[in-house]
């Protein structure tokens, strides 16, 4: 087993990176699980990112979780292309075991696993993905040229696929249960004004069609109860995320929807000298620009925990005494 | 290219893929596919690993539709196991290579 460490952070997104530099500059010498194939987190699928403060033309959304890799990088964070698979979060002493079987441990962990894209919840959606149902647009949009698609979401990752995907396809459908739109209105009018996107208003998906690859989609009207059918060869699943806390939901303490609870405005969980921020907290903002503002709280919370605990070591006080 | 891995095209794929004697999983990939990118150095562990067993060819489906579009990618990563000239087996999506290799526990 190797040293205990001061902190280490799992997770890379715009949080994790944001805490990797905050806690390299305080010298605190984090380790960064990044995910095998989730490293960058939920931005390496995006393209243009127009909101993030400091970027006047907008930056690519993988280009900018490089930036922030290298940033962190460049203060000597060290930087783990792992999973992590297991943890144990009790004790002043943290372990975190990853997927190569190597076991690390820190008195102070960082959680930032961001979130996971959501399905619909449907057999012949599982059937189908990869068969036509798909939910990465900028990996997949180059397949479907001049077919028709259908988008699932009112949101604005919905906007952002639907409208990216008008450079391939012939017709994007979007199909959304309510009557107006709960993306940001410049996401929304850019797809409002889009002459390949239709809209279908108070529409839930039934049922995905096609044996092997999809047909088309069968809808249900959310107010009338009638049922239609639209043709398309592609669908294209953005109707939100949830969080991804599987690792941790039974040791700290989680809302009904598994979001990590924090002290807020802190980031601290219920279990001392365990941080959390960005996604995996977060069912308000969900921002990129949000999730690095929690990540640098999180590593400020893990650095004063940490003097804390190494003032309250030094006159020989228990840690509980001084909180 | 990796190492490990072989690269192979629409003309190369008869030869390279289909009478290959050995089971070639095809890594169906693009530069603008960041899962792809993720993906790719476990694909490079595992060709490198179970050299014995397997080769891992990547066919970069911009350069070679023709390839993509026979076997019906329409999904990137997509992984294709082919085995005798016949597709035994399809994975789609980026893995940690833990469940790559659950899944390609029958020809390891």
């Amino acid at each position: 087993m190797s040293d205990v460490r001061d902190v280490i952070i799992i997770g890379s997104g715009p949080a994790g990176y944001s805490a990797a530099v905050y806690t390299a500059r305080a010298d605190l010498h984090p380790l960064v699980f990044e995910g095998s194939v989730t490293a960058g987190g939920a931005l390496m699928n995006t393209t243009d990112v127009e909101n993030f403060p400091g970027f006047a033309d907008g930056v690519m959304g993988p280009e900018l979780m490089d930036q922030m890799r290298k940033q962190a990088a460049r203060f000597g964070a060290e930087l783990v292309s792992d999973d992590v698979v297991s943890v144990d979060l009790r004790g002043a002493v943290k372990t975190v075991t990853a997927g190569s079987g190597s076991i690390h441990q820190a008195r102070a962990v960082i959680l930032a696993t961001g979130s996971g894209y959501r399905e619909i919840g449907l057999p012949s959606e599982k059937r189908l993905s990869g068969r036509g149902v798909s939910w990465c647009a900028t990996c997949d949009g180059f397949f479907f040229r001049d077919q028709d698609i259908v988008v699932v979401g009112g949101g604005d990752s919905a906007m952002e696929e639907a409208t990216f995907l008008t450079k391939f396809a012939r017709s994007v459908t979007v199909v959304h249960r309510r009557d107006e739109l709960r993306a940001s209105k410049i996401m929304a009018s850019r797809a409002l004004a889009n002459d390949k996107i239709r809209f279908a208003w108070n529409s839930q998906v039934a049922e995905i069609l096609g044996e092997d690859k999809v047909s088309g989609v069968r809808l249900t009207d959310t107010v009338t109860g009638d049922e239609r059918t639209i043709d398309a060869t592609g669908v294209f699943v953005a109707i939100g995320h949830d969080p991804r806390s599987e690792l941790v939901r039974d040791q700290v303490r989680v809302d009904d929807e598994g979001y990590v609870l924090v002290d807020a405005p802190s980031t601290r969980t219920n279990v001392p000298g365990v941080f959390a921020c960005g996604d995996l907290v977060d069912h308000t903002y969900r921002q990129a620009v949000t999730a690095a503002g929690t990540g640098c709280a999180a590593a400020l919370d893990a650095e004063r925990y940490l003097a804390d605990a190494e003032d309250a070591a030094r006159v020989g006080e228990p840690v509980s005494a001084t909180a | 290219m990796g190492a490990s891995t072989i690269t192979v095209t629409d003309s190369s794929f008869e030869t390279d893929v289909l009478n290959s004697t050995k089971p070639v999983i095809v890594d169906y990939w693009a530069e603008w596919c960041s899962p792809c990118r993720l993906v790719a150095p476990i694909l490079e562990e595992i060709a490198s690993e179970h050299a014995d067993r397997l080769t891992v060819a990547k066919l970069n489906v911009d350069e070679n539709p023709r390839s993509a579009a026979a076997a019906g990618v329409v999904s990137i990563p997509t992984l294709a196991v082919y085995q005798n000239g016949e597709v035994v087996k399809i994975i789609v999506g980026a893995k940690p290579k833990p469940a790559l290799l659950a899944d390609l526990a029958d020809f390891i």
